[in-house]
C-alpha cells in the first residue's frame, strides 16, 4: 500500500500479506502513525480506519454510530455492503440498530447461552469423532477444509437451526459467493436470491410441521408475534446458517495450521489439555478472521479520538488491527497459548458482539483437543508456502489444507 | 465485594458466565445476566472484576467494599 505522507490524506485498507498469520503491514503503520486514518473506499466516498484497540472499542461500544448496512460503504467492495431491499434486511439483525435490534437479539439469545452450549458439547465430540474416523479410513493424506474444518460446525449448525444438512451444496456454494470478494453485483444478487428462496421454502415447510429447532421453536413461541413473518424467520435462518458454518470452519483449519507452525506452541498444548481453553482465546485473537473489520455508520457529527467524524461518514474498525496493538498486548504477534485472559475483539465488542460465540468456543475446543489427540503425528503434507490462503474472502482462513499423520 | 448488573443493557453475548460461572447465569428466557451471588467470596472476587472487564456492554458494576454511605463504582480497568 501507499503510505501517507501528510496528515488526513485518505489511505486505501491495506490487503497485502506477507505472512499467512499476520494481518499486512500497512496496519501496523497505521496504528502507530495515523491510528485514526481517512480512508478512502472502492465506491469513491471516503470515510475513517480504525487500527487502536482502544478506539475500536470505543466505537462498537458508541451509539451514536449505526450498523445499518443500508447506509454505510464497503471497505472492498465498490457496491454497498446490502441493497435497500426490504426482503433481504428483513430479521438480519448484523444490519439493525436499537431498539430493533434489542428484540431480536433478546429473542435469539437464549438459544445460544453458554449453558445450552455445553450441552452440545457431547453431540459435537460424537460429530468430530465421526469426521476423524473417516479421515483415518481414507488416508494419510487429507484435505483439513472438506475433511473435518468445513462440516463440523455447518452440521451442528443445521442441526441448531433446523435446516437439512443433505442441502449443504447449495447453502454452501450460495454464502461461499456472497463472500467471495471477486464475485460481481449480480453473481452476489444471484446467489442471495436462491438462498433466500430456499430459507422462504424451509419456513413455510416449518409452519406446516415445526419441530423443535431453533427455527421451529421461534414459528411455536412466537406464534401470538405477529412481528415473525415469514420473511423475517428467513432473514435470521440465512444469517445465523452463513455466520454459523463460514466463521467457525475457517478457525478450524487456519487454526490447525498456525498450531503446526508452532510447534512448541502445540506441544504445549498436548502436554495439558487444560491449556485449550485459553488456547482458543488466543487463536482467536491472533488470527482475526474477520480480516476487512467490521463497519459503522455516524448518525450525527461525532467528536471521535481528536477527530471530527461527519454524519453519514463510514468507519472501519479493524478487528485484526486492534487484536495486534502492543498497547494492549504484551508481544501481539506471538502466539502465546499460555497468554492470560485478553479482551480480544475477535467477536467484535458491543451489542452486536458475536451472537454464536459459545457455540464457536465449544467447537473449536472439541475439535482442535480431538484433533491432536486421534493424530499425535499430523503434519502438513505440503510446503508452508503452497498453502492456498483466503486473501480473497471475506472471512480470511486456507482454502485447502493437505494434512497427513 | 458487591456485584450489579443492568440487565436493560444486557444482550447475552455470555462473557461472564463462561469466565466466572460460579458468580452468572444467563436468563432462559431472553439469555440475559442472572447473578448467582451478590458478594462473592475473596476466592472468586478476581474472575468477577474479569467478567466486568470482559462484559461487550459494559452491564457489570463491581462495587468495592467500603461503608454502604459511601459506595462508589470501582474502575473497570
Amino acid at each position: 500500500m501507499s503510505m501517507p505522507s501528510a496528515s488526513f490524506s485518505p489511505v486505501s485498507l491495506p490487503m497485502r500479506r506477507s505472512s499467512p498469520f499476520d494481518p499486512p503491514a500497512g496496519y501496523r503503520f497505521l496504528r502507530e502513525e495515523e491510528p485514526v486514518s481517512r480512508l478512502a473506499f472502492p465506491d469513491g466516498k471516503v470515510g475513517w480506519l480504525l487500527t487502536r484497540h482502544q478506539d475500536v472499542r470505543a466505537l462498537l461500544a458508541d451509539d451514536r454510530f449505526s450498523s445499518d448496512r443500508r447506509r454505510v460503504s464497503s471497505p472492498v467492495r465498490r457496491f454497498p455492503i446490502r441493497p435497500d431491499t426490504p426482503a433481504v434486511r428483513a430479521g438480519s439483525l448484523i444490519g439493525m440498530d436499537p431498539p430493533e435490534h434489542t428484540r431480536y437479539r433478546r429473542m435469539l439469545t437464549r438459544y445460544f447461552t453458554v449453558r445450552r452450549m455445553r450441552e452440545l458439547a457431547p453431540r459435537i465430540e460424537q460429530v468430530v469423532s465421526e469426521h476423524l474416523d473417516a479421515m483415518e479410513r481414507s488416508g494419510p493424506p487429507a484435505d483439513l477444509v472438506p475433511a473435518f474444518a468445513r462440516p463440523i460446525p455447518s452440521l451442528v449448525i443445521c442441526e441448531l437451526l433446523g435446516v437439512p444438512y443433505r442441502d449443504k451444496a447449495t447453502f454452501q456454494r450460495c454464502t461461499s459467493t456472497m463472500l467471495r470478494l471477486g464475485a460481481s453485483e449480480d453473481e452476489i444478487s444471484a446467489a442471495r436470491d436462491e438462498l433466500w428462496q430456499y430459507m422462504l421454502d424451509l419456513v413455510a415447510a416449518k409452519r406446516q410441521h415445526p419441530d423443535d429447532a431453533l427455527l421451529g421453536s421461534l414459528i411455536q413461541t412466537g406464534s401470538q408475534d405477529a412481528d415473525l413473518t415469514d420473511e423475517r424467520l428467513a432473514g435470521i435462518g440465512q444469517l445465523l446458517l452463513a455466520a454459523g458454518h463460514e466463521t467457525t470452519a475457517n478457525m478450524l483449519s487456519l487454526g490447525t495450521y498456525a498450531l503446526l507452525r508452532h510447534p512448541d506452541q502445540l506441544c504445549a498444548l498436548r502436554a495439558d489439555g487444560d491449556l485449550v481453553d485459553g488456547a482458543v482465546e488466543e487463536l482467536l485473537r491472533y488470527l482475526t478472521i474477520v480480516q476487512f473489520g467490521t463497519v459503522r455508520v455516524a448518525r450525527e457529527d461525532i467528536e471521535f479520538a481528536g477527530r471530527r467524524i461527519r454524519a453519514g461518514e463510514t468507519v472501519v474498525a479493524s478487528l485484526a488491527a486492534a487484536d495486534r496493538d502492543p498497547l494492549q498486548f504484551a508481544e501481539p504477534d506471538d502466539l502465546d497459548l499460555a497468554r492470560p485472559a485478553s479482551q480480544h475483539v475477535a467477536f467484535g465488542h458491543g451489542i452486536h458482539q458475536c451472537l454464536g460465540q459459545q457455540l464457536a468456543r465449544v467447537e473449536m475446543k472439541v475439535a482442535y483437543s480431538a484433533l491432536f489427540r486421534r493424530f499425535p503425528r499430523l503434519r502438513l503434507a505440503v510446503r508452508p508456502g503452497e498453502v492456498p490462503m483466503r486473501d480473497d474472502m471475506f472471512i480470511y482462513g486456507v482454502h485447502r489444507l493437505p494434512v497427513a499423520w | 465485594m458487591r456485584i450489579q448488573v443492568d440487565r436493560d443493557r444486557c444482550r447475552g453475548a455470555g462473557q461472564c458466565a463462561l469466565t466466572a460461572p460460579a458468580l452468572f447465569d444467563q436468563s432462559d428466557d431472553d439469555g440475559t445476566v442472572v447473578v448467582l451471588d451478590e458478594q462473592p467470596p475473596t476466592e472468586l472476587q478476581e474472575q468477577a472484576r474479569r467478567a466486568a472487564a470482559l462484559c461487550p456492554n459494559a452491564v457489570i458494576r463491581i462495587l468495592a467494599n467500603v461503608p454502604r454511605l459511601c459506595q462508589r463504582p470501582a474502575t473497570f480497568s
